[in-house]
């Protein structure tokens, strides 16, 4: 085998051409693991916005509480289902919620965007144990305050503690600033349900939601409702339900990000080819002289492909240190299932940070490929000629 | 009579310019005794390389046999002559071909890294081939940081240190200064005595050629 010092130390030794292919290959990795990063971080956000144990419910045939309607008839049996936990209070784990969108205006560019504001009950936040007042304090029941989440809060004028924000003809107070763990709920604005009723003029609910006792009574539930005519409604677990929600944004990002991390790829692996070349231009001497020594063409096919390895793998890493650091960003988009804004962090996470790896491997084994064959090939009498 | 270490039968090469036949070698024959010293001799062009080439396994002859340490090595494929060159061929070249990123040392540990050998003991065969060329301080020098005729010396400890069956040198004193090509000389010779090398050299210099046990001269591709 021939030494890997032999080629770590003729990486270093041109640094200027090593240097612009890491480069070209970092860039790339970078794009594609910020895209993977930017999906994931949605589907994250979304997915962490549901707990194992609470079953959302929401009109047959609605893929989303937005036209989802459930009349306070229906409720009122669904709350009566026996696969409900109780709470401290002995009280059904249990609440019916209103889910509106409303335009509210940023305060970085005076642009509007959708926000979500969601009708809840006294026993909503139970039911989110991750979710904690992060500033001042709960709205009172039957008045007009709000409580918004902190990413609304930093994002939307009006919605920092004290101020006040107008919709559904009123305006709403914000007492308090809640942090729901990087959920979606962090980009929603919370008040008493039936103030917000009112408000909206809206006399039915959005979603139920309840606590199971097992999270394997889910299928009794389902039974359940399936089984009760007046009850044209569905049930799923909330994580399932939340995930659903990232799909159609997930796909989009993944699809036109990826597509581009291709485009781009393309640049990287002419870039790796070309200073392979020139590597095995530069050495053709090198090479006659090792294969005159006795090392097979194998011998000489896998050094440069490592060579290539080392390169693109240098330019991996540094593409995914560089992303990384885009975990303390934090974006927004409009969710294409609730068509509200939802802000979230990009995240990293093993399955993101192998592919980066792999991407950049198979970027540097199809640039370094053909110029390892050619270098393979000399014939020895020639190389040995060369200059 | 013992039989000779290298026997050449009618080897014949030719190149090919598209579809216009080159003959460098024309029906050459001859044979060099274990132990020898021959230097070949000749004009430019006169084939003294391709012949050098064709005994060293680098390139095939276009017709002939040649018979080295037992093996005829004009009907071996590719691969068995990289395993043969490794274990019977030790190669010096005018510009030594020393790999500028490795270290003295390391150039001459390369030929061992085809051999399955402890660290150890490829440590001990490297350190005894560079003594002998007198380079055993000079171990972790870069070709860079040396002189040309040390260069060479590197280049000859590399193609002694697998101890091969013959040495094959190539114009070994053309790009050194009058002092540096005797002492490579000087060495070249003390490796044929002292440690009953076999050497073939070529060489377009008649005072290193004096070193030598016979010469053979080339002309046209024929011996002369």
């Amino acid at each position: 085998m021939i030494p890997a010092s032999y080629t770590f130390r003729n990486v270093t030794k041109h640094k200027v051409t090593s240097t612009l292919t890491i480069f070209g290959v970092g860039l790339v990795v970078f794009v594609f693991t910020a895209v993977l990063m930017l999906a994931h971080g949605l589907f994250a956000t979304l997915v962490a916005t549901g707990s194992d144990d609470n079953v959302v419910i929401i009109r047959k045939a609605s893929q989303s509480e937005v036209t989802s309607i459930i009349m306070r008839e229906q409720a009122d049996i669904v709350s009566t289902f026996p696969e409900i936990k109780l709470g401290q209070d002995n009280k059904p784990l249990f609440t019916n919620e209103l889910y509106v969108l409303i335009s509210l205006v940023k305060r970085d560019d005076d642009g509007s965007s959708n926000v979500t504001v969601r009708g809840v009950t006294e026993k909503s936040m139970e039911m989110r144990p991750d979710i904690k007042i992060l500033e001042g304090r709960m709205y009172q029941p039957g008045t007009a305050e709000i409580i918004a989440g902190k990413s609304i809060s930093n994002r939307f004028k009006g919605c920092k503690v004290g101020e006040q924000v107008r919709f559904g003809s009123r305006d709403w107070t914000v007492v308090g600033v809640f942090d729901a763990a990087g959920s979606a709920f962090d980009s929603e604005i919370w008040g008493d349900i039936e103030q917000m009723m009112d408000a909206f003029r809206r006399p039915v609910y959005s979603s139920l939601t309840m606590k199971l006792n097992d999270p394997a009574s889910l299928a009794a539930v389902t039974s359940r409702i399936e089984g009760d005519l007046r009850l044209q409604l569905e049930a799923k677990p909330e994580k399932e339900y939340y995930a659903a929600q990232s799909t159609a944004t997930t796909q989009f990002i993944m699809i036109v990000g990826v597509a581009i991390c291709i485009i781009f790829s393309f640049g990287a692996i002419v870039g790796a080819m070309i200073t392979m070349y020139a590597a095995v231009a530069n050495r053709t001497k090198e090479i006659g002289t090792l294969r005159s020594l006795g090392f097979s063409r194998l011998a000489i096919l896998r050094t440069f492909l490592f060579e290539s390895f080392v390169i693109s793998l240098a330019g991996g890493i540094i593409g995914l240190a560089g992303a990384s650091f885009l975990r303390f960003v934090e974006v927004s988009t409009v969710n294409f299932n609730t068509f509200s804004e939802l802000a979230f962090n990009f995240r990293l996470n093993g399955p993101t940070i192998i592919s980066a790896i792999v991407f950049a491997v198979v970027m540097g084994f199809l640039g370094g490929f053909l110029p390892a064959v050619r270098a393979s090939r000399l014939k020895i009498v020639d190389s040995l000629r060369a200059t | 009579m013992a039989q000779a270490l290298v026997q050449v039968r009618g080897v014949s090469k030719s190149y090919y310019r598209d579809s216009l036949e080159i003959p460098v070698l024309r029906n050459i024959s001859f044979d060099i005794p274990e132990g020898e010293f021959l230097a070949l001799m000749g004009p430019s062009g006169s084939g003294k390389t391709t012949l050098l080439n064709l005994i060293s396994g680098i390139d095939q002859p276009s017709g002939g046999d040649l018979v080295v340490a037992g093996e005829n090595i004009a009907r071996m494929s590719e691969g068995q002559l990289a395993k043969w060159r490794s274990q019977h061929i030790g190669l010096v070249f005018q510009f030594y071909n020393l790999l500028p990123v490795l270290t003295a040392f390391e150039n001459v540990e390369l030929p061992l890294l085809l051999y399955k050998l402890s660290k150890a003991d490829r440590r001990k065969r490297v350190e005894t081939a560079l003594t002998i060329v007198g380079l055993g301080d000079r171990m972790d020098h870069y070709p860079r940081q040396l002189s040309g005729g040390q260069e060479q010396r590197v280049a000859i400890a590399r193609a002694i240190v697998t101890d091969p069956t013959l040495l094959l040198a190539d114009e070994p004193t053309g790009d050194l200064d009058k002092v540096s090509a005797e002492e490579i000389m000087t060495l070249l010779s003390r490796l044929n005595k002292e440690f009953n090398k076999t050497i073939v050299m070529v060489t377009h210099d008649p005072r290193a050629a004096e070193k030598a046990h016979s010469i053979r001269n080339l002309d046209k591709g024929e011996l002369a």
